[in-house]
């Protein structure tokens, strides 16, 4: 039987001031893994609490394969949820915390033993069973944790940032173990993180949020290639877009000495905000390139690459460029650079509304699924 | 859309609390509201205990009635005498526990066994260290050449004022070291280590680190104990019945004394109204420096 | 550091030489002021008669001023057994009843949005202050009206009343530091409300209410007006009352003896509390006070 989540112009207003989820709606089918991202504050939390029926929506339905569960309690609405700080019951062993919300639905004893016996030989919990939460690493417990929702073989699973508390070294290996994990299930399943990087290596879908407002829904290849606006641009990659507002004449951006074209999306702007990734902004090979001029003032070393900040003298105030550079470069500080921008790498957004605006190269479907709302330009 | 979940979480609470607050108006609320109805009426032995309405007249009687006024003097000499003493010796006590000492765990739980110990058979202790012949206290000063004949403590109004004063300070102190000494506890040493560093003496730091962050905890002991001392009765009962000749009779003993002995419930009523009122009174002006102190403490730091 | 300031060497020296010498002496005076009048209060109990009234006083007596007299002679004048019983049953059913009403208020005050909050707790708060002086007239009333004088009831009522508030402060303030991701996560596993509280919440709060439930047995084991006054039977009487009425036939033959020994039998139990738990009672009574 296919699974599947739909959200249904949600809304959750706490008081006049706190609107954390603002209209909206997603769909999520079995196999699929969609991540809610975001800054923090963002709403994230709020949507995966709504979805399991902790919080009542203001406006709007949370529809589990295809019924509204609105009005539902948590319990009856079989969603299995793993908390940022795991809310194993510390008084139970983990076979108790396993086992428990079986138990609370009057499940056979004898499935009950196999289901757990699944869980334990698929996760390695066997040493453990025993045990009380306050005696595992943790490590151990967020596995625990993982099994308790597994277990319940739920419509939809819930995670809510359930790899924060783990040390770094450890996080990378679960985050791994956690994709193989939740991709045999075939079941839908929503992940709630405020790390992109997660986001990215996890997902089938992201859906980037801000401000309470859906911003995108897509494959993360999708959000990193075509920010749907400058929000998602500049929240998604490391280190950050460079973000360029530049006067346009007759169809051109001027940046620099070299007017680059206009995409087709653009209807006769007087400015417009380019945007360039530091991983796309290399050193101009010859002079037919549009590039600018600038001088080095911070070389900050990655390993393999630089991160050079350029400052860039134009009309008005210096402008700040950031670029990856191979080591071999060698430059040094203060040294004068002339940084290319490769046309094709280029993002256009509108200088008002910060959506996007298409080019040449975007992929023909509609980029983003939801209403951008105006106020995004932050 | 109704909020079900709010409502259900309300229906809970309500559920939960409701026997606490039923409680609570049962023996709090409705004690003071009916003392407040019979303090206007006449109850006593002239009229074999039926109430008939009398006005104001018990609280006329109250501002003529010189008894009234010298257990209301007792009170505030007890109350103000063992708040301050308590409170400098509980600074002390909480200091020296705060530091680190082979055996500290020890002194700290003798620290606070006296607070622990039921305040009547304390007080019989008491009684039996003033006793003017076999006492210890006589004893000792004997001993030691400052007197030549044995005091009568609990005989003289003032001695025995002294004396009640001694014993409540010994059983409460520690109920205010333990509250500043969980507030030192909180103080982060990294400010101490600044301090030094800038040289400044012990005396400077406790002046400029301790006693402004202590601020909080100081007014929170002052409130509870400045309500408990105003309210005396088990101590002073038991070590000198508010005697003699009425030296020690605090209006608690007054009080207990009008109900308890002379039956006269409209006057006692009366006395409990006004005791209530002080009460809330002295608290309230507690609770304004308390707001101004935590303000201050957190702007400070 | 030593570096940034020369003189912070001699000085700190000097420093760790007074504090040698005044720690100490401060330590023994403390330890001295606390048990001093208890350690009277015991040696009397053990001596004899004569011991007890020879002049000047006796601080270490000889073996054959010791004996176990006084305390055969207290319980030969009155029923101490029983007292003990009593202050006993009394304050652990007023200790029981104030832990199950007050916990689930207290939760209820931490967690649950109620209209009313905030004033609920600055009643809870106030009725703290309220000495006892001012309840006993109208707690008559009602022991007089429900017929309840020399019953327990007009004890275990009252004391379970005058635990409430510390009891909602102390519970409250702990609920407040439980995670509330694990009642969320009790209620998606499946749990209805009651359950909940019962099987998830109730085993967390277990050390709390040990807490807690200690320091409203000591606080009910040692009230005296309520039981001055609702209880006038020989044999119902609780320790504190009864160890206070111990007087003598006449004013002038004081039993200093029984007395000690009541004393000490008395507070035996409440030594052995705070013995073994120190730690607990000044935790609950810094929560109960200050985060208030
Ligand atoms: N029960 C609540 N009452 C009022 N405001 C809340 C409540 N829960 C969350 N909020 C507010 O809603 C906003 C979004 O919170 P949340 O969904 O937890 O964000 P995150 O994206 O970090 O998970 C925050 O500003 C938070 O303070
Ligand atoms: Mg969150």
């Amino acid at each position: 039987m296919d699974k599947k989540l739909e959200l249904v112009d949600l809304r959750k207003q706490f008081n006049a001031k706190v609107v954390p989820v603002k209209n909206v709606s997603l769909s999520v089918g079995s196999g699929e893994f969609l991540t809610l991202l975001g800054p923090s504050g963002c709403g994230k939390s709020t949507i995966l609490r709504l979805i399991a029926g902790l919080e009542q929506p203001t406006s709007g339905q949370v529809l589990i394969n295809g019924k509204d569960v609105s009005r539902l309690s948590p319990g009856d609405r079989n969603i299995a949820m793993v908390f940022q700080s795991y809310a194993l019951y510390p008084h139970m062993t983990v076979r108790e915390n396993i086992a428990s919300g079986l138990k609370l639905r009057k499940t056979p004893s004898g499935e009950i033993q196999t289901r757990i016996q699944d869980v334990t030989d698929f996760l390695g919990l066997h040493d453990l069973m025993d045990r009380k939460p306050g005696q595992l690493s943790g490590g151990q417990r967020q596995r625990v944790a993982v099994a308790r929702t597994l277990v319940r073989r739920p419509d939809v699973f819930l995670l809510d940032e359930p790899l924060s508390n783990l040390d770094a070294l450890l996080r990378e290996h679960v985050r791994a173990e956690l994709k193989q994990l939740f991709g045999t299930q075939n079941t839908p399943v929503v992940y709630v993180t405020h790390d992109q990087t997660e986001a990215m290596t996890l997902s089938t879908r992201v859906a980037v949020l801000n401000n309470g407002y859906l911003q995108q829904l897509d494959a993360p290849e999708r959000i990193y290639m075509e920010p749907a606006n400058r929000f998602v641009a500049g929240f998604i990659g490391s280190p950050q877009m460079n973000f360029l507002q530049v006067p346009c004449e007759s169809r051109r951006a001027i940046v620099g000495n070299h007017p680059i074209p206009l995409p087709r999306g653009a209807n006769m702007p007087t400015e417009i905000t380019l945007g360039i990734r530091p991983e796309h902004v290399h050193l101009a090979q010859s002079d037919h390139e549009p590039a600018l001029d600038g001088q080095v003032f911070l070389i900050e070393n990655l390993g393999m690459h630089n991160l050079v900040s350029v400052r860039i003298q134009g009309q008005g105030e210096p402008i700040t460029v950031r670029a990856i550079v191979g080591i071999e470069h060698r430059l040094a500080i203060d040294s004068t650079v002339r940084l290319a921008f490769p046309p094709e790498s280029i993002h256009w957004f509108d200088v008002s509304t910060g959506d996007r605006i298409q080019t040449a190269s975007d992929s023909t479907s509609v980029v983003s699924p939801s209403v951008t709302p105006t106020s995004v330009t932050s | 859309m109704v909020d079900y979940v709010r409502a259900q979480e309300r229906r809970t609470g309500w559920f939960l609390t409701i026997p606490a607050l039923l409680v609570l108006a049962l023996v709090f609320a409705y004690p003071i509201l009916r003392a407040f109805w019979q303090s206007f009426f006449t109850i006593n032995l002239g009229n074999q205990l039926t109430p008939a309405f009398n006005g104001l007249g018990n609280y006329i009687r109250m501002a003529q009635d010189g008894r009234f006024w010298n257990t209301l003097w007792n009170t505030t000499i007890f109350t103000v005498a063992t708040v301050s003493l308590e409170l400098v010796l509980g600074m002390g006590i909480a200091l020296v526990l705060n530091q680190s000492f082979k055996g500290r765990g020890i002194v700290r739980t003798i620290a606070i066994l006296p607070w622990a110990l039921p305040t009547a058979l304390i007080a019989l202790a008491w009684t039996w260290i003033f006793n003017d012949q076999y006492g210890v206290v006589n004893d000792l000063l004997l001993r030691l050449g400052l007197i030549s004949t044995g005091i009568n403590w609990l005989g003289d109004p003032t001695l025995a004022m002294i004396s009640v004063i001694i014993a409540d300070v010994w059983k409460t102190t520690p109920f205010i070291s333990i509250l500043l000494l969980a507030g030192l506890q909180s103080i982060p040493g990294d400010l101490y280590e600044a301090q030094a560093i800038d040289g400044a003496s012990p005396w400077q730091s406790f002046r400029q680190v301790t006693l402004p962050l202590l601020l909080p905890q100081i007014v929170i002991a002052l409130l509870f104990r400045l309500a408990q001392a105003f309210g005396i009765f088990d101590l002073i009962s038991v070590m000198t019945g508010g005697g003699p000749g009425g030296g020690t009779e605090t209006v608690s003993l007054y009080i207990y004394s009008t109900v308890m002995r002379y039956l006269d419930f409209g006057y006692g009523a009366a006395l409990v109204v006004v005791t209530f009122l002080l009460l809330v009174l002295v608290v309230a002006i507690a609770t304004f420096f308390l707001n101004r102190s935590r303000k201050r403490a957190s702007g400070a730091v | 550091m030593t570096t940034t300031v020369p003189e912070s060497q001699p000085r700190s020296a000097h420093q760790h030489g007074v504090r040698r010498i005044v720690l100490p002496v401060a330590v023994v005076l403390t330890v001295l002021f606390c048990l001093a009048p208890i350690l009277w209060q015991l040696l009397t109990s053990f001596k004899t008669d004569a011991a007890i009234a020879e002049i000047p006083n006796v601080y270490f007596p000889r073996p054959d001023q010791l004996t176990l007299d006084q305390y055969q002679k207290l319980f030969e004048r009155r029923p101490f057994f029983n007292y003990i019983f009593n202050s006993f049953l009394v304050s652990l059913a007023s200790t029981v009843l104030a832990l199950g009403i007050g916990a689930p208020a207290a939760y209820a005050l931490a967690r649950l949005k109620l209209q009313g909050e905030r004033i609920m707790l600055a009643a809870v708060l106030i009725v703290t202050l309220f000495p006892p002086i001012l309840l006993f007239l109208g707690l008559l009333d009602i022991v007089r009206y429900f017929n309840l004088g020399n019953n327990y009831l007009s004890l275990i009522i009252p004391y379970t009343a005058i635990n409430l508030p510390l009891t909602i402060l102390v519970m409250r303030s702990f609920f407040q530091q439980l995670p509330k991701d694990l009642e969320d996560a009790a209620r998606v596993d499946g749990y209805s409300t009651p359950r909940m509280l019962l099987d998830i919440v109730l085993p967390m709060t277990i050390p709390a209410l040990a807490t807690t439930g200690i320091l409203t047995f000591i606080s009910a084991w040692n009230e005296f007006i309520f039981a001055l006054t609702f209880i006038t039977r020989e044999d119902l009487k609780t320790v504190p009352v009864a160890g206070a009425q111990l007087g003598g036939a006449s004013p002038f033959e004081i039993p200093f003896g029984p007395i000690a020994a009541a004393t000490v039998l008395g507070t035996i139990p409440l030594v052995l509390l705070v013995l073994f738990f120190q730690r607990r009672i000044v935790q609950g009574l810094t929560s109960g006070a200050v985060k208030g």
